[in-house]
């Protein structure tokens, strides 16, 4: 199977925070764009969970509005509050029952996935494996900047899956991490809230030129650079140019991937993350799922403009679809 | 993330006993109402202390302290909560100046934010 084109509803937070965009406008806006996999954050779209609780008439919704668009539900991506109880971290026995509760959500939905934050323990989700299996739910957990591949965190996660023998634990990698040039639209917030040109500019060769951030922090500090500067310098601590090639070794246990994006410019090229070559290697490694946009330029932006989300995620999906040798989605979505 | 929607326009109001506006969570999925830490108001540079402070949702009414243990509601993504202020003959008819602060807890997040949005208000006579 090629790989198939989705979109993270996380995508539009900027509308549907603001009541500009319902569940049906997103999901006809991805059928539109030939964009049929739905990836949601479960408490993002469906007021009440995890706490509350979500009724079966909103299910139900979700379910009709799938079919009528002709759509495949992906992830329910969870977040495992394990930091509910002030003072004191959520007992393990309580995180596995959490976990399990997301992964029952995630069946009634018909997801294939539900995704895990990187900050959860393996032994949470080795825990919760079996029932996974049961309700034929894989957990994926979203390797995403500044871990990576090679780092000891997802080492140790991936030698616990192993142990485990659960086909039903894997990796969503997020493709974030892959971060080969630094955003445009992060330096221009940068110069807007007050960073200096020079250092602006120093900062993004530094990136460019793959120096430590460490020492760009502390040259950034001897040129003068205060507040929003050291801001912009930091950056680069909890960012990386990471190799996509890197995905190679895990294929068997990628299921899903967040094609994240800072902006999309109007001749459809993403500037700071590689697409071309991500989909090469994810082609090589022989992936079958969806890449799923994941628009984050908004909070980038918003500060001077209001962000336009469906045209960003459509000349993504323009941008996928022709590196994955399908014909241009034509259109931007009526809104 | 959309900290300048924290406040939303239009909403203040006043009464004898404090005045209210509409607040929304600038966090791209809402939180559960033990996880807000603190919410702090100043109105016209003066700050309402905490324990005059109520959030009221989907007809609950809560005290700051009381919310730290509450684990069966939540602040949805986007839901404009009521943000109240206790404050004794409430405001004068004009213009104020609202400032509009949380701090949450975020499980995954190694620091603990504080959002933050300040909006002059029309109130009408």
């Amino acid at each position: 199977m090629p790989i198939q084109r989705g979109v993270s509803l996380y995508s539009f937070q900027n509308e549907t925070f603001q009541g500009k965009m319902t569940l049906e406008d997103c999901i006809r806006t991805c059928a539109e764009m030939g964009a049929k996999g739905i990836e949601i954050i479960g408490e993002q779209t469906f007021w009440g969970w995890p706490e509350v609780g979500v009724e079966d008439a909103a299910v139900a919704e979700w379910h009709q509005l799938i079919a009528k668009y002709d759509c495949v539900p992906v992830s329910h991506d969870f977040m495992l509050d394990y930091k509910r109880y002030k003072g004191r971290e959520m007992p393990f026995e309580e995180q596995v029952a959490s976990v399990r509760k997301d992964i029952e959500f995630g069946a009634r939905l018909g997801m294939k996935y539900i995704r895990a934050l990187v900050s959860i323990a393996p032994e949470v989700l080795v825990a919760a494996a079996p029932y996974a299996e049961e309700k034929g739910i894989k957990i994926l957990i979203e390797v995403h900047a500044p871990l990576h591949f090679d780092h000891p965190w997802i080492i140790r996660h991936a030698e616990a899956f192993e142990k485990s023998g659960s086909d039903a634990l894997g990796f969503l990698p997020d493709m974030g991490m892959f971060l080969h040039a630094f955003p445009p639209v992060w330096k221009e917030k940068f110069l807007r809230i007050g960073v200096p040109q020079n250092i602006a500019d120093y900062i993004e060769k530094a990136y460019a030129d793959r120096v430590l951030s460490e020492y760009v922090i502390l040259n950034v500090q001897q040129m003068g650079g205060v507040g929003p500067a050291i801001g912009m310098a930091e950056t680069l601590r909890h960012n990386a140019a990471f190799e996509p090639k890197r995905m190679l070794d895990y294929m068997p246990r990628i299921h899903n991937v967040h094609g994240k994006f800072y902006e999309m410019t109007a001749d459809y090229v993403e500037p700071s993350i590689p697409y071309d070559e991500i989909v090469k290697v994810l082609q090589q490694g022989g992936y079958e799922g969806y890449i799923c946009s994941e628009y984050e330029g908004n909070r980038w932006i918003e500060d001077f403009m209001e962000p336009d989300s469906v045209e960003q995620v459509r000349r993504q999906q323009v941008m996928l679809a022709s590196l994955l040798g399908e014909p241009a989605p034509q259109l931007r979505a009526a809104a | 993330m959309m900290d300048n929607k924290m406040i939303v326009e239009g909403s203040l109001e006043t009464s004898d006993k404090g005045f209210a506006f509409y607040g929304r969570l600038p966090y791209y999925r809402g939180l559960g109402l033990s996880m807000i830490e603190d919410i702090q108001i100043t109105v016209d540079g003066d700050l309402i202390p905490r324990a005059d402070v109520r959030f009221h949702v989907r007809g609950k009414t809560y005290t700051l302290d009381q919310m730290e243990t509450v684990y069966d509601d939540r602040w949805n993504f986007g839901e404009k909560a009521k943000i109240i202020a206790m404050k004794a003959g409430g405001l004068p008819e004009g213009d104020h100046k609202i400032e509009f602060a949380v701090r949450m807890r975020v499980s995954y997040l190694p620091f603990v934010p504080t959002t933050k949005d300040t909006k002059v208000l029309a109130l009408a006579a």
